[in-house]
This record gives C-alpha cells, structure tokens and sequence, in this order.
C-alpha cells in the first residue's frame, strides 16, 4: 500500500464503496454503499412480505365474503351484492395501498428502511448528505416498476413464447433490450444507483448497528504485564516490535476477540518465529495481549508524531 | 510499559474481578484506550436515545434527552475524528463511525411524516409544482393535440387503420360501418349501480398504472412518453372521428367529458412530469446531470401523487355519473366542472409556501 492512500487498511473492494457525507456543521461521517447483492437480497424479502399480505388480505376479505354471502343468499339479493361488491373494491385498493404504500411509509420512517433492508442491514439515505425528504421518496419507488417489475414480467412472457415456439417478432427483442437497460442500470455507475435513485437523488448505504466492544488493553495480561498463568512477564525490544504494521495489529485484534484457542495458538507460533523467539505452550493468549498491548503503544506512539506503519511490508 | 503505576499493581493484587470493571481508567494501559473509556459514557447515551428514535420516533424521547442530542452527537462525532489520529483499536472505530452514521440519519432525518407532508402537498405544494413544469405541460399537450389530430385524420383516409390503432378487446362493437343505434347504445345509461364501483376500482388501477409509466418512461430522456402520449391520443382520435363520422360527435363528447376532463388532464401532467425529467436530463444547463435529474424528479414525483389522486377521481366519474346522468347538457356540465375546478386549483390557487418556512426554522434549530 502506498503511503498516498490511507493507513486504514481495508480490502480494497470494501475501499471503493466509502464515501464520505459531509454535514452541514462540516463533520465527515463515512458511509458505505450496500452491495447490490444486499439490496437483491433486500427486495426479495421485501416482494415475499408483499405477496404474503396480499394473500392474508384476500383471505381476510373471503371469509368475510362468504359470511356475508352465507346466511343472507336466500332474502335480501340486492343488499349481498351491495356488500360484495364493497369488499371487491376494497380488495382491490388494498392492492394498490400495500404496493405502494408499504415502500413509501417505511422509508419516510426514522430508520429509513423496509423490512427487507433492515434485515440485511441497509437504508436509503439522500445523496451528499442532505435530508431525506417524502418528495424523494416518492420519486424512487415510483420508478421501482419500470425498473424491476415489468422487465421481469418481460422476461418470462419472452421466455414462454419462445419456448412455446411463437415468433413475437424483432419488437420484443427491441422491447427487452430496452427494459434489460434498466434492470442492469445499477451496474453501470459505481455508486449502484439504480434508476429510480438517480431521480430521487439518494442512495442506499449500509446501517450498521455495532455493538462497543470491550477495552483489550484494560484485560489480562495487557494490563497485569504478567501471564495469570505462568506468571510470565512477556516484554518485547524495539526491533521485534517493528516486524508488524497497523495491518496485522487490526488483524491480531479480531483475533483476540473471535478466535478459538487453536487459531490463537497457529498466530501465537507464528509471530515467535517471526521475532525469533522459541515458541512454547499453554500461555497463547497472555503473550498475544502483551504483544498486542505494546504492538499498539508502539505504533500509537508513532502516530502521534505523525509516522504511521500501514502494513509489515511499508 | 517497563514499571507498573501503583494502581495498576494494586489491581493485579486485587485479582481479576477488579480488573473486569470498565470504568476503571486508569486500568487502562494504553492513552488511547483511556481516551475511550472517558468517553465511552456519552457514546453509550447517545445510542440508547438513537435507538429509541429509531424504534419510535420522537415520542419515546423525553425532552432531557432531545436537548442532549445534539451535543452529544457532536462530542461522539468529534471523537471519531479524534480516535482516527490517534487509536488503533478497531473496534472501537468501527462502533464510532456506525454511531456517528446512525445519529446523523436521526438528527437529519425526514422532518416530516408522511401525512404531515400530505397536508403541505394538498394545501398548495401539489399546485406550485404543476405550476413549476409549465413549459413542458404545454410540449404534452401539443403532443396529445396533434397525436388526436393524426389518429382522426389515418382513420379518415383509411379505415384499416382503425382496426391498427384501436385493440380489438377495446373496441367491441365500436367499430367503422357499425349502426349508429350500436353506437348510441355504448353511450346510453346504465340502470343501476351494480358492479359499477367495482369498475371503477378497477380503471383507477389501470389509469394510475398507465401514468406511472409515462412519468418513469421519460427517464429515458422524454422520448418513450412523447411516443406514449401520442399513441393514446392517436387512439382517441381514431374513436373521435368513428362517433361523429356517424353524427353522434356532441354526444360522444358529451359522454367522455364526465371523466376525459380530469382523466386526459392526469394523463397530461404525468406525461409532461416524465418529460420534464428527461428534458432536464438531456439538457441540464450548468448543472451536472445527476443534480439535474435530481432536481426534476423531486419535482415530478410530486405531480406524479398528485396524478394518483386524480385518477381516483376520473375512476369514480367515469363508473357512476358517466354512466348514470343522462344527457349530453348534464354530462358536458360535469365534465365542464371538473375542468374549471382543475385549472383553478392549479393555476389560480398561489397559498404562501407556509411549509418550507417551518422547515428552515426547524433546521436552523437543529443546526443551532
């Protein structure tokens, strides 16, 4: 990594989905772009939501049809047709109020976000670091059908036809080249907008909910200076320290927080041989928090006089 | 890192469970970790009231906590940019920035709900955006114009043509050399309501869908809606000229003014909408084209509810009083109504934008 890009050491292509939104009073706040594979992910589960209320309103409105219809057939004809169709209008609005109105409510919600995006843990939010406002909402999921829905619907009539061996002739290709445009328009812009962002100005970024993890150098050994074990003192020079950069501290961390007593071992005999020292057994996890604790010292030290150490190989 | 302070070395002594508590500071072995801990307090109230936001809006807050908000939001923000320089814990920074991202979205959330932007949209919003596309509200009418125009005159020099322009399930027995007794027949009254409300639920669905496709079709720079409008109206045309080839125009015209004032002018506003967005795309000035589409869209999705309420309207007209008031004075009334109530509504109607100046004050507030 050169020293042009930021010492942050993260995989490039998680690099390339930060942005940074800058508010009002001036504060960078970093967002992610989601994946588009989450926000597939995010519309199925929002379409299978969608599909599964349209089937409980309709059963909802049928059993109250048939109690309507029931009792009443044989004496008063005109009243049950009155009713019945009172429920078929009904059924149809609810239609039309749970397409839409499910999208619209939701996103103008302070999370900003469907079930389906909350599950897979991304929000609509407003491109450049405005408001989110209705207007903007409305725009985006207006343009959700032209983008998706008919060019899905499309797809399989085009499909059926031709395996049924109909010709529906050059215009149906033209037609699907020409819905396939918009359906594959969020893979040609690198901030995955799809169509109905663009005319809304937002975009989808990532939410994340993390939960502050524990302190590392206020446990164990970091903070005794000694294994609880052995009693060990582990104290590390200068030049074993300067094999590692910020790269393989961050990966050390996340060990020490997930790893399973195995893998802590394979890093702990790893990092002797690295520094030269003969790897013994039993004390894995005291010799990586020392070693992590005065790794850290050391490279915080450094940046505070401003020279950062990205990875072992800078 | 050599000596161990007093504290710490009385701590050892003390045995792990002192050493567990967490706001033991000086614990700490490393500054940026106790830059942490000294904040971490503040970190963790300011989540508790962001998920109380989140899960409830305003109402789960009380006012002790909303008066934080702010400063605690700058203080984690602040941190943020502090840790970037000066820690190395990952986690830690990662939780910040997520804290950071998730009390922005809240403290520059939607000011406003849905029906509280409804009841701005109604009262006057609707009406200044209708009025802000002007330009291209009159490039679609003269398309539908002249898309009129073209279907009545194919249609007169050659009558194959209605056949082309008019879908067959459409037609029915409307159709070139048929009696003018059929014709008048499709105009006449129905006897009563029924079914009637469960056609116009259903042409309300088949309107609105037909006006959100103009609006999204003209994405693709205009083009699409332009040739949408003018194959709909090419249709009209065709229909037009059919009734009064068999002198039945006044009648006709009569009969779809019920719901055609409201219906046609819908259909007008969201092909001029879909439009203006295309235009603004492909002309956008000294505008990036992103903001241009920006802009426009904000704009034309507001026409675009508008558009939904009107086909409502145009689905209730043409189900009941089309088909039940009788007589083309009757008819044209209604029809001369509905038109006269629009084009006032859109065109006279100028209330103070009342709303955008609640929003700024509640900005500067929150920014304050």
């Amino acid at each position: 990594m050169s020293s042009a890009t930021t010492a942050r050491t993260a995989p490039a292509y998680l690099e390339k989905r930060k942005r940074e939104l800058v508010t009002p009073e001036g504060i960078a706040v970093p967002v992610t772009i989601a994946t588009r594979g989450s926000r597939l992910g995010a519309l199925v589960i929002d379409v299978l939501i969608i599909i599964f209320s349209y089937w409980l309103v309709s059963l909802i409105i049928g059993s109250i049809a048939s109690g309507v219809m029931g009792p009443a057939i044989d004496n008063l004809e005109a009243e049950v047709s009155g009713a019945a169709e009172f429920l078929n209008i009904l059924y149809i609005l609810a239609g039309f109020v749970i397409w839409y109105g499910y999208f619209l409510v939701q996103e103008l919600g302070p999370r900003g976000a469907t079930l389906g995006k909350r599950a897979v843990g991304v929000r609509v939010a407003a491109r450049g670091g405005g408001r989110l406002t209705p207007e903007a909402v409305i725009a985006r999921n207006l343009l959700r059908d032209i983008e998706i829905f008919y060019p899905l619907v499309f797809l399989f009539v085009t499909m059926i036809l031709s395996i049924a061996g109909i010709d529906g002739g050059s215009y149906i290709w033209a037609a699907l080249l020409w819905f396939l445009v918009f359906l594959l328009f969020p893979f040609f812009n690198k901030d995955a907008m799809r169509a109905g962002d663009v005319i809304a100005g937002t975009w989808v970024v990532e939410a994340p909910q993390t939960k502050l993890a524990d302190a590392l150098s206020t446990q164990g050994a970091a903070v005794q200076g000694s294994s609880a074990i052995t009693g060990a003192k582990y104290e590390f020079g200068e030049e074993e320290l300067s094999v590692y950069g910020e790269h393989e501290l961050q990966t050390l961390e996340r060990m020490l927080r997930e790893a399973q007593p195995e893998a802590l071992a394979a890093v702990h005999e790893t990092i002797c041989r690295k520094i030269g020292w003969d790897p013994g057994a039993g004390d894995e996890r005291a010799f990586l928090e020392a070693f992590y604790t005065q790794l850290r010292a050391k490279l915080e030290g450094g940046m505070r006089f401003g020279v950062r150490k990205a990875d072992k190989f800078s | 890192m050599n000596s161990l302070s007093p504290a710490r070395k009385l701590s050892s002594w003390l045995g792990n469970s002192e050493i567990a508590a967490p706001t033991d500071i000086e614990s700490a072995a490393l500054r940026s970790d106790r830059f942490r801990l000294e904040r971490e307090e503040d970190w963790q109230r300011l989540e508790e009231i962001v998920k109380r936001m989140e899960s409830g809006g305003l109402r789960k807050v009380d006012d002790e906590d909303l008066l934080a908000l702010p400063t605690l939001y700058r203080t984690a923000a602040s941190s943020l940019s502090v840790a970037r320089e000066t820690s190395l814990d990952a986690a830690t920074l990662s939780y910040l920035e997520a804290l950071v991202q998730r009390a922005w979205f809240q403290v520059y959330g939607p000011r406003k709900g849905f029906f509280a932007w409804f009841r701005g949209f109604i009262f006057g919003g609707w009406s200044r955006a209708v009025r802000e596309i002007w330009l291209d509200i009159c490039i679609a009418l003269f398309v539908m114009v002249a898309g009129a125009v073209v279907g009545w005159l194919l249609v007169a020099q050659d009558q194959e043509w209605f056949y082309r322009l008019v879908p067959v399930s459409l037609a029915g027995d409307r159709v070139p050399g048929a009696s003018r007794e059929t014709l008048e027949a499709s105009l006449a009254v129905e006897e009563s309501t029924g079914g009637l409300s469960t056609f116009a639920a259903a042409l309300f669905a088949n309107n609105a869908a037909v006006c959100i496709l103009a609006f999204a079709l003209g994405f693709a720079f205009g083009i699409p809606t332009l040739l949408l409008l003018v194959y709909n109206t090419a249709l009209l045309g065709a229909v037009l000229w059919l009734f009064f080839d068999a002198g039945l125009g006044v009648e006709f015209s009569a009969w779809l003014s019920v719901h055609g004032t409201t219906e046609l002018f819908g259909i007008l506003l969201s092909g001029a909408a879909g439009f203006h967005i295309g235009r603004s795309m492909a002309f956008p000035g000294n505008r990036t084209v992103l903001d241009a589409a920006q802009e426009s869209g904000r704009r034309s999705a507001v026409v675009m509810v508008g558009n939904v309420i009107m086909m409502i309207i145009a689905g209730l007209l043409e189900a009941f009083p089309r088909q039940l008031v009788e007589g083309h004075e009757a008819r044209f009334v209604i029809g001369g109504a509905f038109l006269v109530f629009w084009l006032a509504y859109f065109f006279l109607y100028h209330p103070r934008p009342v709303v955008n100046a609640e929003t700024d004050t509640r900005e500067a507030e929150a920014s304050a």
